[in-house]
């Protein structure tokens, strides 16, 4: 299989701030999922703008099927930005409120003129039926719609423009359950019919399972673990990796509150960024934390069948 | 019984959105509320609360809290249970911070106002924030300086040095990321068992409920739906609805890639 997004060396930051430090990743043909999981402030959204070219990179490249993103002028941004599409989390601030269904998933068509005036609205039509909405909301507004009509709505225009590739930013992290559960199944049947590849970030590590063939763990701008969703959610080997898979709540009740407690307990500041230095960023938070630990940065390298940045993983295997 | 709850009925201009046959709560005891939205499980808070006039809404029925009627109360009489007796953490915990004022005076002024002397406060304050493991000199920071779950820690903070009876969490963790949950679940766990604090929390998510939850009412369309312990709710669930809220969530391994 060939690769449809390749990053190498990705740096991102704001202002004198870097947030991102070297990220590598690897989209490939749909339909495939690529999950990226880490908490608020680890560069997660970040990294899916600069993949569209919202955001600058600092250094680092980004190749989609052959061609250097980063070196794009006008004409070919704009055919890249085709076929590569944004999916916010939240269905509500990214519809223009005085915008009716219609005209929201009508735009794209008119700006990239991909649909002849005549048969946008039969276009627009099928694109809601396509995401599992019927014609009788195309009149109706952002605020008439509830949650999980909205984040429909934002799916259908983001695949008006025939996209290739889909960077999905906590796609039902602001939906009820059930609401979620309807939107999974819609992302399932659309990356099978389209052959989409996607960038799924998240922080539910259930979600990312059910949709991402590989994923990644990003703690403070940086790649800790990396493999196939099933070998980092079942055994996973970073320290980082084991307390968030810890942290999930688990259905049904009776277990004793000591599994759950947080490894290496309570934090006082989470998600406030360090310098960069020398050490490895987890080691404040980390239950194995060594002298190497504080004193030398770890690199990514195989272990187990997947790669891992920690001074100890061959210790984590044994626990 | 501590909190007894019957026949709860809100509604605004003669359209009923909440329905709340029975609801009892014993001190030290967590009841978990689980609905989608339009459930009428904030609602429900709101009307515990003693907020729901605020938004021109009717109750009727009977809430009462240590034998006295909360519904007879007046406005004036509501301010000192609220937030006394009773008190709500919310979503967005930062939101419900003034962000005009540093955390320390926040503190200060709501145990002021709930007339705790200038001697009794500072030990006070020193004594909760250690129990949901803050440090002091979070006291010296704006709103703005801090992280969601040191907010949702803050705010727990108020809870535990006011002596709250009855503390209701409105999707305390929804906003929040998977470890930072945790850690706020930990810190209500601790003050449920220290200060016997009795905790009414509401979510969507059946699987956060079930990590505290002694007891479960599963809401829709603001009518009960099942109520019952958590156990039997979460093995034995008798509703078709609930059997649908519990499928809902994405489990690891359910149905890997």
């Amino acid at each position: 299989m060939s690769d449809l997004l390749t990053v190498r060396g990705l740096r991102l930051g704001f202002g004198k701030t870097e947030v991102v430090h070297g990220v590598d990743l690897q989209v490939l043909e749909g339909p495939y999922g690529l999950g990226v999981i880490g908490e608020s402030g680890s560069g997660k959204t970040t990294i899916g703008r600069a993949v569209l070219r919202l955001h600058p990179a600092l250094a680092g490249s980004i190749t989609y099927r052959g061609r250097d993103v980063l070196a794009m002028e006008r004409v070919e941004l704009s055919a890249y930005r085709r076929e590569v599409q944004l999916v916010f989390q939240d269905g509500d601030g990214a519809l223009d409120p005085r915008m009716s269904v219609q005209s929201a998933i009508a735009e794209p068509l008119a700006i990239h003129r991909t649909v002849a005036r005549g048969e946008r609205r039969d276009r627009v039509a099928a694109l809601l039926a396509e995401v599992g909405l019927g014609s009788d909301l195309l009149a109706r507004y952002p605020h008439q719609l509830s949650g999980g009509e909205r984040q429909r709505v934002v799916i259908a225009r983001a695949l008006a423009l025939e996209p290739k590739l889909l960077v999905l930013d906590e796609p039902t992290s602001a939906l009820d359950v059930t609401v979620q559960e309807r939107v999974l199944q819609l992302i399932e049947r659309l990356r099978e019919n389209r052959s989409l590849g996607y960038i799924l970030i998240s922080h539910n590590l259930a979600v990312i399972d059910r949709l991402c063939e590989s994923c990644l763990v990003l703690y403070q701008g940086a790649v800790v673990e990396r493999g196939r969703t099933r070998d980092l959610l079942t055994t996973p080997l970073h320290p980082y990796t084991r307390a968030l898979r810890a942290a999930v709540p688990e259905l049904g009740v009776g277990r004793p509150p000591s599994t759950r407690t947080l490894v290496g307990g309570i934090p006082q500041t989470s998600s406030v960024h360090q310098p960069v230095g020398q050490g490895c960023s987890y080691a404040d938070r980390c239950p194995l934390a060594a002298d190497i630990c504080r004193s030398q940065t770890p690199v990514l390298r195989e272990v187990a069948g997947r790669e891992i940045a920690c001074h100890r993983a061959e210790d984590s295997l044994s626990l | 019984m501590m909190l007894e709850v019957r026949n709860l009925q809100i509604s605004y201009r003669g359209h009923v959105v909440a329905n709340v046959p029975t609801l009892d709560l014993e001190p030290g005891q967590v009841l978990g509320i689980a609905g989608e939205s339009g459930s009428g499980k904030s609602q429900t808070a709101l009307a515990l609360m003693g907020l729901t006039r605020y938004a021109n809404g009717v109750v009727t029925g009977s809430m009462m809290l240590d034998g006295r009627e909360l519904l007879s109360l007046s406005a004036r009489q509501w301010r000192l249970v609220r937030g006394r007796d009773i008190a709500m953490i919310l979503q967005s915990p930062r939101a419900a911070l003034n962000p005009t004022m540093k955390l320390g005076a926040l503190f200060s002024r709501t145990l002021r106002l709930h007339g705790m002397t200038k001697d009794q406060r500072g030990p006070r304050m020193v004594q909760a924030l250690a129990e949901v493991v803050l440090d002091a000199e979070i006291l010296d920071r704006y709103p703005h300086e801090i992280s969601g779950g040191q907010a949702q820690r803050f705010a727990i903070a108020l809870v535990a040095a006011l002596r709250v009876k009855v503390l209701i969490a409105d999707e305390p963790t929804s906003a929040l990321d998977v470890t930072v949950q945790a850690e706020v679940i930990e810190v209500l766990r601790n003050l449920r068992d220290r200060h016997g604090t009795a905790i009414i929390f509401i979510s969507h998510d059946l699987s956060v409920i079930g990590e505290l939850a002694d007891t479960v009412m599963v809401m829709r369309d603001g009518t009960v739906v099942e109520q019952g312990s958590a156990d039997a709710i979460f093995n034995q669930p008798t509703q078709e609805y609930t059997r649908m809220l519990l499928e809902a969530i994405p489990v690891i391994g359910g149905r890997s890639r």
